[in-house]
């Protein structure tokens, strides 16, 4: 009995070395492979959630905004969206117009004739499930939180309604529910990715603007569209490390 | 759902430029604005008081006791706006519960309690002992029956145990500095470390926080004893209030130093952000920022402070100067919170417009709640004072 | 050390450890399962129900329509796009609050000329000067425009 105690212990040091060792190693690996591939993908987790704009492809008719306030009961007035889309409208003599009007939902219009336009897009906005996200760090108390996925989430049981996190989202992604007065946002569907089923907003996409996928599986459509694409993320500068990538984003956007 | 967003529709006509849809309702209204001021005069009336007891400044002593019971009434009302202003109040209690290690607002719990409890009223506690035991010994009803409970049922006013207080007092003050320095530096970090929010985010914050409290909590100490002093027809130590003057200035002088330091790095490095900002300072913030902020609540009290160094005539004229800076600087550093926490949240993170703010009369974040939460403290104080009086207290021996 | 200062210690210890018990009470069952929330959390956002069902489960009922669709430009396009969403009406089909969209507004949405919109990804009209009074289903089958 003695013996076998010594024997485990010493097993368990061995194995704790070991182990302590291994995760140095993995530990001091990881920033150069995380380097060498494309956008952040995290290999310990099983799947990595994220999703890429077609800029290209968007025609801004609105259904997504629509199709998310009917999926997720966000309140209809347009002043809470958990996706959005913004109509850029570059000038002739250079000045730069954002329109969103109702958040896109009804689509877009605009008050410049092609004469008078240099250029012009759309870009939809959602919440860009950053890997360093601003506003589940802030969060005094554990109510929003990274899914073991990658997305992150709201615990409506649980957020106090302190707002800190809509003040920390550099995207303007969140927002205090009028009724409840707790934080609400984007979930990339959690529901439907977790059962099968692609976000809805992609699901009423008419021109596949959107590809949702998971970036730790190689053969995804995904991780494909960014293989093939200069794909670009929005405000790199706060080392947020979005999931959502944007193809043909253009510099103008904000 | 209607009377919930009814506002928002009429705000919509107010927005200038673009702003995501989600940005139009500003997050933090005055409530918020009332929480760095209340800590802030908090932190500023502890440091007074201990400059007295640490630092040796003998002529600040009429003021001691007056600066740490304002202290305290303001400290017990601290939290309250915050609470109020959840979306679920009765969910506070979660921030103590499971606080999160990565989030710079989770551990103000604890630090309000540590201040709360063992730096200000363990401060007073010692400072107040000897004389709770004697009181409760003369004095009958309510009184007693308070110090009573306070004293925890022991009489020892053996030396020994004097000497214990005032060493363990002593002791207290000198962990209260830093204490006070983290209350409100906090305060600022939780601001400052916004790094989505350029207006906020600025490694100064924590420090121009800790001077502006400083600042205003000197002043407030400054007001209250004048006023204490004209109630109970008391005689001025005009050395001690020249005392207390001196060190405004130079609080106003580090204060403003920080705080033009600030501006001046922001128009020089000129980031991505300073057009927005620049657009912010000289449109919505022009009153709150240019009039309130630095005109009435920083240059002219430097001036008066200033001349109030030399002038030594008039006392009556001198202690009526003192009194209006105190006001104008308790303004304006109201204001310097109300540009932080409203200014902050007034222009959009696409850097491409603004909304505005409305402030509303009546309501829980309307300005009667908001004057409400601050005199309170008033109540408090003269509460406190009714039962504490420092003017009654024994002439302590040891210091 | 003097009785009070034992009084204080032995008050403050006492906070303390009803300050832990409370906590410990306190403390959601499944906090911390998975990192510093409530691992239920998972599950209650999963438990939201899905609105949109997909194509496939139109087609399984509809199979002419997704026919006719399929072989024509708007094959890609979700039933639910222009029908909304068909949760209810998969448990009751009679019942199924499902529209019928109509009217120049509702194709314009997509296909009003827009600047911002690719010329070569969509078919674009000004709806102030193509076939004015005219409805687009007269001459547009939604289902194949083409057709």
């Amino acid at each position: 009995m003695e013996l076998k105690n010594k024997k485990n212990r010493r097993d368990f040091l061995k194995n704790g070395a070991l182990l302590t060792g291994g995760m140095l190693i993995a530990s001091g690996m990881k920033p150069f492979s995380a380097l060498v591939y494309a956008t952040n993908h995290n290999e310990d987790a099983e799947h990595w959630y994220g999703m890429a704009i077609d800029i290209e492809k968007c025609i801004g008719c609105g259904n997504c905004a629509k199709a998310c306030k009917i999926e997720n009961d966000v309140p209809e007035e347009p002043f809470f969206f958990r996706t959005w889309v913004e109509q850029y409208t570059i000038l002739n003599d250079g000045s730069k117009i954002i329109t969103s009007e109702n958040g896109g939902l009804n689509g877009a219009s605009q008050d410049y004739t092609p004469d008078e336009i240099f250029k012009s897009f759309f870009v939809p906005k959602m919440c860009n499930h950053c890997t360093n996200s601003p506003c589940t760090q802030v969060c005094p108390v554990g109510a929003t939180f990274e899914s073991p996925e990658g997305v992150a989430l709201v615990d409506s049981t649980y957020c106090i309604g302190c707002r800190y996190c809509v003040q920390a989202c550099p995207y303007g992604c969140r927002y205090i529910h009028p009724k409840t007065k707790i934080a609400d946002k984007c979930t990339l569907c959690y529901h439907r990715i977790t059962n099968g089923q692609v976000p809805a907003c992609q699901e009423v996409c008419p021109t596949n603007a959107k590809i949702f996928g998971d970036l730790n599986d190689r053969s995804s459509e995904l991780v494909q569209f960014i293989k093939k694409h200069d794909w670009q993320i929005l405000k790199p500068h706060m080392n947020t490390k979005p999931k959502v990538v944007y193809n043909a984003l253009s510099g103008e956007v904000n | 759902m209607e009377e919930h967003t009814q506002h928002l529709f009429e705000m919509l006509s107010q927005v200038d430029g673009y702003i995501y849809p989600n940005e139009l309702d500003l997050q933090w209204g005055i409530l918020i604005v009332l929480y760095p001021y209340i800590t802030g005069l908090v932190a500023g009336a502890f440091i007074l008081a201990s400059l007295e007891r640490v630092f040796k400044v003998k002529v600040l002593k009429p003021t001691y006791h007056i600066a740490l019971l304002t202290a305290l009434s303001f400290l017990l009302v601290a939290t309250l706006p915050l609470v109020s202003h959840l979306g679920k109040p009765l969910r506070a209690i979660e921030i103590m519960i499971t606080p999160n290690g990565t989030s710079a607002m989770a551990i103000f719990g604890f630090i309000y309690l540590w201040y709360l409890m063992v730096v200000l009223l363990l401060e007073l506690w010692f400072d107040y002992r000897r004389d709770m035991v004697i009181w409760a010994q003369q004095m009958k009803g309510f009184k007693r029956f308070v110090y009573r409970i306070f004293t925890l049922g022991v009489n020892d006013l053996s030396p020994k145990a004097l000497r214990w207080d005032e060493k363990l007092g002593y002791f207290i003050t000198i962990i209260g500095i830093p204490s006070a320095f983290l209350l409100h530096g906090y305060v600022g970090f939780i601001f400052g470390s916004v790094k989505a929010n350029p207006w906020w985010s600025t490694v100064l914050m924590p420090v121009i926080f800790l001077f502006s409290a400083m600042v205003s909590g000197i002043a407030l100490v400054m007001v209250v004893y004048l006023i204490i002093s004209y109630i109970r027809k008391m005689k001025v130590d005009m050395k001690c209030l020249d005392m207390i003057g001196r060190y405004l200035l130079i609080a106003l002088i580090l204060d403003f130093s920080l705080e033009s330091l600030d501006q001046i790095h922001r128009i020089y490095e000129a980031e991505e952000s300073f057009e927005i900002i620049s657009l912010l300072m000289s449109g919505q913030l022009t009153y709150t920022l240019l009039v309130f902020q630095v005109l009435l609540g920083t240059i002219i009290p430097l001036i008066v402070l200033t001349i109030l160094q030399f002038y030594k005539k008039n006392i009556r004229l001198r202690q009526t100067l003192y009194m209006v800076v105190g006001f104008i600087v308790l303004i304006g550093i109201f204001f310097m919170r109300w540009n932080i926490v409203i200014g902050g949240q007034l222009f959009s993170k696409s850097f491409h417009g603004f909304t505005s703010f409305k402030l509303q009369l009546i309501g829980s974040e309307g300005i009667l709640m908001a004057g409400l939460w601050l005199i309170i403290p008033i109540f408090i104080l003269a509460f406190l004072l009714w039962l504490f009086p420092p003017w009654k207290k024994t002439e302590e021996t040891a210091y | 050390m003097p009785k009070h200062i034992r009084r204080l210690l032995l008050l403050f210890a006492v906070l303390i450890t009803l300050f832990i018990i409370v906590r410990q009470v306190l403390i959601p069952d499944s906090f911390g399962q998975f990192g510093h929330y409530r691992g239920l959390a998972l599950e209650e956002n999963k438990a939201h129900v899905a609105r949109y069902v997909g194509t496939d489960i139109c087609a399984e009922c509809h199979w002419e329509t997704m026919e006719l669709k399929t072989a024509d430009m708007h094959a890609e396009i979700s039933c639910e796009t222009c029908h909304g969403p068909g949760w209810k009406h998969i448990e009751e089909p009679e019942q199924g609050q499902l529209t019928i969209p109509e009217g120049r507004e509702f194709c314009g949405t997509c296909h009003s000329r827009n600047p911002a919109r690719s010329a070569s990804l969509i078919a674009q009209v000004n709806l102030s000067d193509h076939n004015i009074e005219t409805n687009c289903s007269e001459c547009h089958n939604p289902h194949a425009p083409w057709n």
